[in-house]
């Protein structure tokens, strides 16, 4: 068995690999990276490249981006999501069922049916390269509203029952008891759309066409396939998109897989 | 405010207003940008569909006819398949494999899960980028390495032979840690006590393995290997960073056919024809899997 692990070390040095060899070689020069490609670690520690990577790319403002169209789809879909997998799971009205099953199919079609029609519709509505044009169409996730609608069936009826009883509406008893209930389900459902979408290259890639409004990962790319590229700041800037997610997942790395882990689940 | 009933309920039609009214941004969402946009591009699969032009004239299965002599679309099939069958066998029996080892409690195991998993977390256009510079010839380590062991140092992206192999392994690095932690899940579920009853009679190791521990993840392996297919089906991100389709369309897939129809010819009904004999595709691979693995599963 010692065999066994040891391959399981090897492996998971060779999963590590490409982050370590991307943050060094952030540190090192063009020169060095040229006349000595095969070497790790870097000869000193130059900072120089995270300097630079603000004024190279209009880098800030990709960040910027990003943190808008992650941020703003992770919470305007936590919201809609959980409004609609609330009315989905509790209330009663006719066609719920009908919604419901619609809401499962389209779980079913590949994005890349929708993607070439909803560029048009985006196009249409004068949205393209703009910031509703990024979020609104992703403003609601069908996976979102599964997994929701799977929590509030759960919760004991006794619970909305009493509050209706007490005189409370349905908003108010969507907001103040059944949200917090579902505070583990919402940070899982959170921690995954952000993800998703900060790590999200080809729709930002097809909504946006200027640099200006880029995200990171294609902001990232078009400067990589420039002719003479600066690799250490293009390393140091694929570091620092890459940051955000790895300080979340050292904090709270259980919500990161039990959103993967559930959906096995399913 | 709402009136209630004796057993609590609320009045019947403030009940309607409110589950519709909840119910509305998220329909009117789902039905602007999923709903309409499926049968609008099934219906731009009919047309000759230019984006900037005002007429689109209507061609009926024309896009798809033209599809079955296009060459590239061959290519571009060819190439999915071929990924998708190096990919998915590879990434489901080591992702077990390693469950198997790390699914325990302590601290390493936990730790090597983390490692295992922190590629998932990663944007794989972004490290394709990193991957990119690592495979490179001219600046990458990989090279010089290879020259160092003795061997011949190889361009893996520019070579013909080399790219889709690279796109397999880079894919592999991104995608096994996500297939463990499903199949950790799922160990970890698995009763003791069946594996204990096996050791008693005498099972060792190996025999556990095959007769209890596979047997008793199945729904968890059917589900991981049926994500997988239809993930590698759809591969874009990595090949559209590290290779554009070259060299010489040697690694172009699907996706990446259709986004240079769609995008930078604007051929959008073209594109769309291929998105949906991509969509065709997946269904029946799902379904031959999911029929597969029921006749396996006589208990």
């Amino acid at each position: 068995m010692a065999a066994a692990m040891a391959l399981v070390v090897l492996l998971g040095a060779f999963m590590i690999f490409p982050f370590v060899w991307m943050l060094l070689t952030s540190f090192r020069t063009q020169q060095e990276i040229f006349s000595n490609p095969g070497n790790l670690i870097p000869a000193a520690l130059n900072w120089s490249a995270y300097v630079e990577i603000w004024s190279e790319l209009p880098f800030a403002r990709l960040f910027l981006n990003s943190v808008i169209f992650a941020g703003g789809t992770t919470i305007i879909s936590l919201l809609f999501d959980s409004l609609a997998a609330y009315a989905l799971a509790r209330l009663t009205f006719p066609g719920r069922t009908f919604a419901f099953y619609v809401v499962l199919a389209t779980l079913m079609v590949p994005y890349q049916i929708t993607l070439i029609p909803v560029f048009q519709t985006v196009f249409d509505l004068h949205w393209l390269d703009t910031y509703q044009g990024l979020i609104v169409p992703r403003a609601t996730s069908a996976f979102g509203i599964f997994l929701l609608r799977q929590f509030f069936v759960t919760v004991p009826r006794d619970l909305d029952a009493a509050a209706r009883i007490d005189g409370a509406g349905e908003l108010r008893i969507y907001w103040s008891i059944m949200l917090p209930l579902a505070r583990p389900a919402l940070a899982t459902l959170a921690v995954f759309h952000f993800m998703y979408n900060w790590n999200d290259f080809l729709w930002p890639l097809v909504i946006t066409s200027s640099i200006d409004m880029r995200t990171l990962p294609a902001g990232l790319t078009l400067f990589g396939g420039q002719f003479v590229v600066e690799y250490a700041v293009l390393m140091a800037g694929a570091t620092i998109s890459l940051a955000p997610l790895a300080v979340a997942f050292l904090f709270a790395q259980r919500y990161f897989v039990q959103g993967i882990a559930t959906t096995g689940i399913k | 405010m709402t009136l209630v009933t004796r057993e609590g309920e609320p009045r019947r039609a403030a009940r309607l207003r409110s589950g519709q009214l909840f119910l509305l941004p998220s329909a009117v969402i789902i039905c602007v940008f999923v709903l309409y946009p499926i049968v609008q591009s099934f219906w731009m699969s009919l047309h000759d569909w230019s984006m900037f032009q005002a007429v689109h004239p209507f061609v009926g299965m024309a896009n798809y006819a033209e599809l079955l002599g296009d060459p590239r679309f061959w290519n571009a099939l060819r190439n999915t398949a071929i990924f998708t069958v190096a990919t998915v066998p590879v990434q489901v029996i080591t992702g077990l494999l390693l469950a198997v080892v790390l699914s325990r409690a302590s601290w390493w195991a936990v730790f090597l899960r983390s490692v295992y998993f922190f590629p998932v977390i990663s944007s794989f256009a972004t490290m394709a980028i990193v991957w990119r510079f690592l495979l490179s010839a001219d600046v990458g380590p990989t090279a010089s390495w290879l020259r160092a062991a003795g061997l011949v140092p190889i361009d893996f992206l520019h070579t013909t032979a080399w790219a889709l192999p690279a796109i397999v392994l880079v894919s592999l690095w991104k995608n096994i840690g996500f297939t463990m932690v499903i199949l950790v899940a799922a160990l970890q579920d698995v009763p003791e006590y069946l594996n204990e009853a096996a050791v008693l009679d005498g099972a060792n190791a190996f025999q556990r393995f095959v007769n209890v521990t596979v047997p008793s993840i199945r729904h968890a392996l059917l589900f991981t290997s049926v994500i997988a297919v239809i993930a590698s089906l759809q591969v874009f991100d990595q090949v559209y960073v590290m290779t554009r389709g070259g060299p010489l369309f040697h690694t172009e897939t699907l996706v990446t056919y259709m986004y240079e129809q769609g995008f930078s010819e604007f051929r959008s009904g073209y594109a769309a024809a291929i998105a949906w004999v991509l969509f065709l595709l997946i269904m029946l691979v799902s379904l031959i899997q999911l029929r597969l693995f029921r006749y396996s599963d006589v208990d």
